[in-house]
């Protein structure tokens, strides 16, 4: 086991989240389910974290930080998606202003169903996402900058909201 | 008077200290919080990690001035305990803070850049309160270095006790502790990102990690020496002076820069006048 | 043979009095480019060499003191350039309707004249010139930093006047100014006659005035006359303290005589020309003519800050500085000093204009200098003497560095040199080495800090100057690294604009970033053959530092210089992103949309925290502080001179 699955520093993104999923995250910080026991930190920064864990579906507002803050973390990284709305889009997927689920702009390693994601569903996503970070390490995996070509002129207008 | 067995003891020994230290510190703040907390060995991983993580930068210049930073930290610890001159030590100690603060300008990124400015603001509100500890010292014991004080019998901390309590309250900020934690917000991501260390990713952070290791047991090692006259009780008086600051760490809530720099300030000099000019009364005028 | 010596020795000093004047009298005839270059740079070789010969050829030998010249005919000839000179300022002063010039400059002559006509034949001054270890470091720095200043002049006021062809290109009279005032320095530092003295004092304000005022717009002019009224309050104590000797001295007029007479008859004429010397020195409450006189061309602000004008100040302080030991005066004098090291190290903070930084740090230098000459025990004296050779040669670098920036940059700012790392790389290396050599260690303004502040620590009470001292050098830190980084931020983007860089500069700022680790790794040689003899011969005590302290010094240097070079290894390109920016996409030159899609420039500025040290506050505090010292400083030593 490398060092890299004991102390797994992530960053928490809320794309378009209804802010549920956001504070069940909160939550595994608290005493209650402290993650800390497991090395996780939250750090708020894109380059000192591992594990990108991202609420909410992709909206036009969006799609630039998710690329952003996904192309500055340094390799190996792996993306969670929280709650179902960053899986597929949820309940939200066939609005007019939203893409879909995280994976549709970044490459997406773990999906937490559930509206909202528990805490130990969450935790668990987590922890599943160390095995893949260490996968990744193992076999140097580098992950690709993500741009936006061919996403910015597909507007969605057409699809749904336009009546 | 130059003790280099010392010196290369502090370079093999500090990390592994100054890193179970920090992981104490993170344990006893869980329990304090009413959670389980992290292993002890939690920061000796993390920093593992960051060495097995991908060096990215925003220039080359970054590692540079990273590699600077830990460089004269580590001599600025070893010149300490080697036993060296205390200003010295103190000028070498302000040398490496400012590698840092140029890793962080380096960058040229509002964030750090934010951090880059406010760790000046930290360094100009302890740096005269150090100065006048060692000056103390040197009323004390006759002597700036280090060995000296170290092996004196000279009760210090009778003699300097405003001193003592002014170098406290600016090792809060020296440890990067809550309230004065305003350049790097260790605990929760804030305002500023991560200050001076925004920047820096993988090696790099690593390297600053372990610098912070060695810069705890140089205060450490700077708190024994008003304690240097009875090496148990100096011992005793480092732990609780560290587990002081734990305490203080997570009861209180972060401060604006204005009022670290204005009540180190204030507290610096009140309490240097006050203790210097009745140890140079004491003396008759001259020390 | 030793006679011989003393000869010879003799008409190396005139050479460096005279030299300079002779170049300077034909620098007024060229008028051609090539030929004012061809003058300056041999005038400048001829002079630098001459002042390494004179360290070389007194190597070892000791204090000198000199008879052979004429003291009646040179005497005439002094009073009556005096005269001179002050019936040109008196025109100026008319004509520009300053009637403070014109008020001092009367008074002043008017005591001359009087000391003339009553005294001058009952005086008799021994030796005219002396020389001993502290006049060959003053020789020297005025000699190799003075004259590398006038080299770079060369080619910073050939561009000056190309870019300002509204200005009246007088570069013959400029460059004439330079080495009459380089004259005026050596003729000061090598007089024992403190009539001598005093003409040389008068010609250094006079060349200051005039080069000041050089541009001839509004401000320049303004400026250039507060300047000259501070500096001729300064000489009229001057006189005073001549007339004084005159009077109650018993014909003592030469230093060496004045020093060895005792503290009864000496401090009163000493406290006179410590007077003169804080307005020199630019101390507060006279700091402001040291900030105006900004607005000359930067080598001129680099002449007055490092190697003339100020320094004669300090020197003549440091030179009375066993008068001053354990004395009220001396006391006062030396919190004036430290005083103005802190107020003026927190002015420094909020100034965004570099000149104006400098100006407010070599303040704050000569604060540090005058307090350990106020002290005057020999350890701070060692550290005196040592500050001024080291910020000399830091501030001289500096100055330049500003200088060639300024023409490239059109502008002064500190926020503009954001990225000068890249964008003049070379030049920005200088500064940078400039800037450590002012406040880092192991350089050695910081070795001279440190010894300032052992010496405080064993005066009676020394505390109240070690609190202040630690005080003042934490915000050295902070505006000096503050500026240090915005040096050193690369911006990407941005492309290298150092071009051709005029070669007489560059020569002159290769030299002096080169003098800046040399005179570090050299002071412990420095100080044993140099400062030691000097304090052993005044105080009977030696300054030294410790010989683990001076390796591990040397170790800090080594390191220092070598791990730059660890850029040199070839290492594997890592992966470059963007600065953070809150996940908002930026281009590399920092630009992002804003909201509705409006491109906007990320813009990182300094803090200059206003609101604590603003400059009218802080200086307003500083002049009624320092001006009830002074009176203090003056009461005293008046009662101490009437009682004993």
């Amino acid at each position: 086991m490398t060092y890299l699955a004991k102390s797994p520093w992530i960053i928490h993104y809320d794309a378009s989240s209804c802010n549920g999923c956001d504070i069940e995250i909160l939550a595994c910080l608290t005493p209650m389910y402290d993650v800390e026991r497991f090395g996780i930190i939250n750090t708020g920064n894109p380059k000192h974290a591992d594990i990108f864990v991202v609420t909410g579906s992709i909206n036009e507002a969006n799609r630039e930080v998710i690329q952003n803050i996904y192309n500055q973390m340094s390799d190996p990284k792996v993306v969670v998606a929280v709650g179902i709305c960053a899986c597929s889009g949820g309940v939200f997927r066939e609005c007019y202003n939203v893409a879909g689920g995280i994976d549709k702009l970044i490459p997406v390693d773990v999906y937490v169903p559930g509206c909202a994601a528990r805490p130990e569903s969450i935790i668990d996503g987590i922890v599943t996402a160390l095995g893949v970070l260490e996968e990744k390490r193992n076999k140097h995996v580098s992950s690709p900058m993500v741009t936006d070509h061919g996403h910015t002129h597909r507007h969605r207008h057409a699809e749904g909201g336009a009546q | 008077m130059i003790n280099i067995v010392w010196a290369i003891v502090f370079v093999l020994v500090a990390p592994v200290i100054g890193g179970l230290v920090v992981g104490i510190d993170r344990k006893i703040t869980a329990h304090m919080q009413g959670r389980v907390g992290p292993p002890i060995l939690q920061p000796f991983y993390d920093v593992g990690k960051l060495f097995e993580k991908e060096q990215t930068v925003v220039n080359e210049t970054q590692i540079f001035y990273a590699i600077c930073y830990i460089i004269f930290m580590i001599f600025t610890g070893a010149l300490f305990f080697a036993g060296g001159d205390l200003l010295l030590v103190i000028f070498a100690l302000t040398l490496a803070q400012v590698f840092l603060v140029m890793g962080a300008f380096a960058a040229n990124s509002p964030y750090s850049y934010v951090g880059a400015e406010r760790e000046l603001l930290q360094i100009m509100a302890y740096e005269p309160m150090v100065i006048l500890a060692a000056v103390g010292m040197f009323v004390a014991t006759k002597s700036f270095n280090v060995s000296e004080i170290a092996s004196t019998t000279i009760p210090v901390v009778l003699l300097l006790p405003g001193i003592f309590l002014g170098f406290l309250y600016v090792l809060t900020i020296k440890l990067r502790k809550s309230p004065f934690d305003i350049s790097t917000s260790h605990h929760a991501h804030q305002e500023i990102v991560k200050g001076v260390t925004t920047e820096f990713s993988g090696p790099s952070l690593g390297l600053i990690e372990i610098s912070h290791w060695y810069e705890t047991v140089f205060l450490l090692g700077f708190v024994y020496l008003f304690f240097g006259f009875n090496p148990l009780i100096g011992v005793a008086a480092v732990i609780i002076i560290y587990l002081l600051e734990i305490l203080i760490d997570n009861t209180n809530a972060r401060v604006k820069w204005q009022l670290v720099v204005k009540s180190s300030w204030l507290i610096a000099a009140v309490v240097s006048v006050v203790n210097l000019a009745a140890l140079y009364y004491l003396s008759g005028g001259v020390p | 043979m030793e006679g011989g010596y003393l000869v010879q020795t003799t008409q190396l000093l005139i050479f460096l009095i005279l030299f300079p004047l002779i170049a300077a009298f034909f620098l007024l005839l060229a008028k051609k480019d090539f030929e004012r270059a061809w003058i300056v740079k041999l005038s400048a070789l001829a002079i630098g060499i001459a002042s390494v010969y004179l360290l070389i050829s007194t190597y070892n030998k000791g204090a000198l003191l000199m008879s052979a010249i004429p003291a009646e005919p040179t005497g005439i000839v002094m009073f009556i350039l005096g005269m001179l000179i002050a019936v040109f300022i008196l025109y100026l002063g008319i004509v520009y309707k300053k009637w403070l010039v014109v008020a001092l400059i009367l008074v002043q002559s008017a005591v001359m004249l009087y000391f003339e006509l009553v005294f001058a034949h009952s005086v008799h001054v021994q030796s005219n010139m002396f020389m001993d270890e502290f006049s060959i470091i003053m020789a020297l720095i005025i000699g190799i930093i003075g004259s590398l200043i006038c080299v770079y002049s060369l080619g910073y006021m050939k561009f000056f006047h190309e870019h300002h062809p509204e200005m009246p290109d007088r570069r013959p009279w400029f460059f004439a100014i330079l080495f009459l005032f380089l004259a005026a320095m050596f003729g000061l530092v090598f007089s024992n006659n403190l009539i001598w003295v005093y003409f040389f004092w008068e010609v250094t304000t006079l060349c200051s005035f005039l080069l000041i005022g050089y541009t001839k717009t509004e401000e320049a002019t303004n400026n250039a006359f507060s300047a000259l009224w501070m500096n001729l309050l300064g000489g009229v104590a001057f006189a005073g303290a001549i007339i004084y000797l005159a009077m109650f001295g018993n014909g003592i007029m030469g230093m060496t005589d004045l020093l060895a007479s005792g503290k009864i008859i000496a401090l009163i004429p000493a406290a006179l020309i410590g007077f003169a010397g804080l307005t020199k020195a630019a101390q507060l409450p006279f700091s402001s003519w040291l900030v105006g006189a900004m607005v000359a061309p930067t080598p001129v602000s680099a002449l007055l800050h490092s190697s003339t004008m100020v320094k004669a100040g300090v020197f003549i302080l440091v030179r009375l500085a066993p008068i001053f030991q354990s004395t009220v005066t001396g006391y006062m004098i030396a919190m004036i000093g430290v005083l103005t090291f802190l107020i003026a190290s927190g002015i420094a903070i909020s100034q965004s204009n570099a000149k104006r930084v400098l100006a407010y740090s070599t303040i704050a230098n000569l604060g540090l200098i005058v307090a350990c000459a106020g002290i005057g025990t020999y350890e701070a004296i060692w550290a005196a003497i040592l500050l001024i050779v080291f910020h000399a040669v830091s501030k001289s670098l500096l100055f330049l560095s500003v200088g060639t920036v300024e023409h490239r940059i059109k502008s002064r700012e500190v926020d503009d040199m954001n990225g000068l790392i890249v964008r003049m790389p070379k030049i920005a290396a200088m500064m940078v080495i400039g800037i450590a050599g002012m406040f880092l260690a192991p350089f050695g303004m910081l070795i001279s800090k440190w010894a300032a502040i052992r010496a405080f620590i064993e005066i009676p009470y020394g505390f109240l100057f070690v609190i202040i001292l630690a005080f003042g050098s934490a915000m050295t830190i902070y505006f000096w690294a503050k500026w240090m980084g915005k040096i050193i931020s690369v911006t990407s983007d941005s492309k290298n604009i150092e071009g051709e860089v005029d070669h007489s500069e560059w020569a002159a700022l290769v030299s002096l970033a080169g003098l800046s680790f040399i005179t570090t790794l050299v002071f412990p040689l420095l100080s044993t053959k140099l400062l030691e003899p000097y304090l052993m011969a005044n105080y009977g005590h030696v300054a030294q530092l410790s010989q683990d302290n001076i390796i591990i010094m040397i170790l800090m240097l080594l390191l220092l210089i070598i791990l730059p070079l660890s850029i040199l290894i070839p290492q594997r390109k890592h992966k470059h992103v963007a600065p953070y920016m809150g996940g908002r996409t930026t281009t590399h030159d920092m630009r992002f949309s804003g909201s509705l899609g409006v491109q906007k420039k990320t813009v990182l500025s300094n803090y200059y925290l206003h609101e604590y040290f603003g400059e009218k506050k802080l200086r307003t505090a500083g002049i009624w502080i320092c001006s009830a010292i002074i009176g203090i400083m003056f009461v005293a030593t008046a009662l101490r001179g009437v009682f004993l």
